[in-house]
């Protein structure tokens, strides 16, 4: 039932993502409702998909990778909910929701099946830290495609190649603004995911701060959406900068996701997938 | 022989403004000219369009009686010209092509700048004017409102009006899509001659709230900032305004850059690297060309403007294309409507919808009643008929009074709209 639930959630995404295709090669009002519709099927069954996993397991369903990857697009399709019905930023469903299908397609690429819980991560913390981070990586995918609409524009606008692109994607300014606000909505929710990850840290293992690979890399990737919080709010670093700088941030997230559980072993690594 | 709709007029294509000028209508001479055209014979119905680009007579004529030269003459006796002085510019149109052709008018795609909205308002105002004079009958009436949807259906479902083909226009289009929101955005303006003034009206229309304007001659910016509700500046210290100004148009005489990359640069500190959009119409240019090279600063010199309008030009014929194919599938529509309108016809579909009533109502009640005999079912039968052809009688006797020939009869259209005729064709009732 849970894979099935899934896997037609991943249907609708996969619809939603073909009209918003379609949609950029002939714009009409039509294919953008339909992208907003099946995007919201898709993401109802997930959430259900979830529950259903909730109810199951007895705990939320982020202790290991493949429900983390899930959990992780759940919050992708939530925020581009959001950012439609405020922004209606039509484009950006087109940057988004391929990004949704990839990371639920990697989720299927590991174990799907329910394992027993390590003793660790029975806490009250775990669903604390583990949203809140992946709350804040969802939002800063977002802040990534943001980034990318607005290189493109820029390189648009700046080389005078005006036309149906230019047309179709929004202002450098409005692009610029919502690299702001991402920014200072998903920046909170990374230092919150870390402090949380830290309290827990020192309940399991006794030490707040260990230098684990994550924990090192997650780091890394807090000083430098730190960096470009501060550079902008004190010396204006933005337009491209900023977008480049964002692109740079969610590279780093997926290294820390994914790459650090790949290549380094640490103390995060509880997954059953290996 | 039909009824038939007919198009005779002239337009920027055709004519020079010297002729158009002598043909266009006024104010107050509609009552005038549409009482003219009723007191021509043939003609049932009339309207008139005259903009500055075009002025063109549309009427229906009763069959048979259409000559192209009868409205040359009218023109001719109106305005006080002899025809041969304007016949070479007139076109003339009929039946199907002139539909294609009032449709194309309507949706603008027969306009000098293809697309441009102002041609439908115009249009919409040539069918109030004739309805208010009672030139318009069902046929007209219908064409016009069926004019108005096409053209809003070429808008919403074709790109022809989505880009920008005069350089203000451009250059305004391009401002929004760098800051979004252009009411909270300055204007400075360096120099003044046409172009810019123009710029600076669309940027103005466009929500700009502040605007600066300098000149070498201060009387000439104090003057031009009384024209623009802005705020006239010394030429000497405009650069100080750099911190406060998003957009500049510049277009003054000076054989060097003004404006030189070095000079934004530094500003662009103190803005905290919030863009600038530098419009440069002066030949020679007045901006440093490395100022576009500048982070968060876009520069638009005349060609850069000009290729922008070229390659949008070339996209709304592209969508004019799309657009006649619209127009193709809607005259043929109409044409059918028409066709439907005659006698004939009307009284085949009035039976037909009153067969199928009684047909399906007969088959639903008999269903229900199962004791009946066959021959109480045929008693049933042959009193619906009776029925039906009783109540039909009347409205059927009624067309056959009128004559067979004749379009637009508005016995036709009240009856079909009365039995709901439209909904058993193709046509849709809702259409109109």
């Amino acid at each position: 039932m849970y894979n099935y639930l899934l896997i037609l959630s991943m249907a609708f995404y996969m619809l939603g993502m073909l009209a918003s295709f379609v949609y950029l090669s002939s714009p009409g009002k039509s294919y953008l409702k339909w992208t907003s519709i099946c995007l919201t099927v898709g993401f109802i069954i997930h959430t259900s998909s979830l529950l259903i996993r909730l109810f199951e397991s007895g705990h939320f369903p982020v202790t290991n990778l493949h429900e983390s990857l899930s959990f992780f697009s759940w919050g992708l399709a939530l925020f581009l909910i959001i950012i439609h019905y405020r922004y209606s930023l039509s484009v950006l469903f087109s940057f988004a929701i391929p990004i949704i299908l990839i990371f639920l397609l990697l989720s299927f690429s590991v174990p799907t099946e329910l394992f027993p819980l390590a003793p660790i991560l029975k806490s009250i913390w775990l669903p604390i830290h583990v949203s809140l981070a992946f709350l804040g990586d969802a939002i800063f995918a977002l802040t990534f495609c943001v980034g990318i609409m607005y290189l493109i524009q820029e390189h648009h606008i700046k080389n005078k190649k005006i036309g149906k692109t230019t047309r179709l994607l929004p202002s450098l300014n409005l692009l610029d603004q919502l690299n702001y606000r991402l920014l200072s909505l998903g920046f909170p929710l990374l230092t919150l995911g870390i402090i949380t990850g830290s309290i827990w840290a020192e309940y399991a293992w006794g030490s707040y701060w260990s230098w684990d690979p994550k924990e090192t890399w997650s780091l890394i990737t807090w000083l430098v959406y730190a960096a470009l919080l501060h550079q902008r709010l004190t010396v204006g670093w933005r337009g491209k900068k900023a977008a480049w700088v964002s692109i740079i941030g969610f590279l780093l997230i997926i290294f820390t996701f994914l790459g650090v559980n790949l290549l380094l072993s640490g103390l995060h690594s509880y997954s059953h997938w290996s | 022989m039909k009824d038939t709709i007919t198009v005779v007029g002239l337009n920027h294509k055709t004519a020079p403004v010297k002729v158009r000028e002598i043909i266009s209508f006024q104010e107050g001479q509609f009552a005038n000219s549409f009482e003219a055209l009723r007191h021509i014979r043939g003609v049932t119905e009339s309207a008139i369009l005259s903009t500055c680009n075009r002025v063109e007579v549309y009427a229906v004529f009763q069959a048979g009686t259409y000559d192209p030269d009868i409205i040359c003459n009218f023109l001719s006796d109106f305005h006080h010209i002899p025809p041969e002085s304007f016949r070479s510019c007139i076109y003339e149109l009929t039946g199907e092509k002139a539909i294609r052709h009032i449709f194309r008018v309507a949706s603008s795609l027969d306009s000098m700048v293809l697309g441009e909205p102002q041609i439908l308002g115009q249009f919409k105002n040539a069918y109030s004017l004739a309805a208010r004079h009672k030139a318009t009958g069902v046929i007209l009436h219908r064409l016009f409102h069926k004019a108005f949807s096409v053209a809003k259906r070429v808008r919403t479902e074709t790109g022809i009006a989505n880009s920008a083909v005069s350089i203000s226009f451009a250059a305004v289009e391009l401002a929004k899509k760098i800051f979004d929101d252009l009411t909270r955005c300055r204007v400075l303006l360096i120099g003044a001659g046409e172009m810019c003034e123009l710029a600076a009206k669309h940027f103005i229309h466009a929500g700009i709230p502040d605007i600066y304007i300098t000149n070498r001659t201060m009387k000439r910016a104090i003057a031009l900032a009384e024209v623009f509700g802005g705020k006239a500046v010394s030429f000497d210290t405009f650069s100080s305004l750099f911190e406060k100004v998003d957009i500049i148009l510049t277009s003054t005489g000076a054989p060097e850059p003004i404006v030189t990359a070095e000079k934004v640069a530094t500003t662009m500190k103190k803005r905290k690297n919030r863009p600038m959009f530098f419009i440069d119409i002066a030949v020679p240019r007045d901006v440093e060309e490395a100022v576009n090279n500048l982070p968060n600063i876009y520069l638009y010199d005349i060609d850069n403007l000009k290729e922008v309008v070229t390659a949008n030009q070339k996209e709304r014929e592209k969508e004019a294309e799309k657009a006649d194919g619209i127009i193709d599938a809607e005259v043929e529509q109409f044409i059918r409507w028409m066709e439907n309108l005659s006698v004939l016809p009307t009284i085949r579909s009035l039976r037909n919808k009153a067969e199928n009533i009684r047909k399906t109502e007969l088959e639903k009640t008999l269903s229900k009643i199962k004791h009946l005999s066959d021959k109480d079912k045929t008693a049933i039968d042959y009193l619906s008929r009776a029925i039906v052809n009783k109540l039909i009688h009347g409205p059927s006797m009624l067309l056959k009074q009128t004559e067979q020939s004749e379009i637009g009869n508005p016995v036709v259209d009240i009856i079909r709209k009365m039995f709901g005729l439209e909904s058993d064709g193709k046509n849709n009732p809702h259409d109109l």
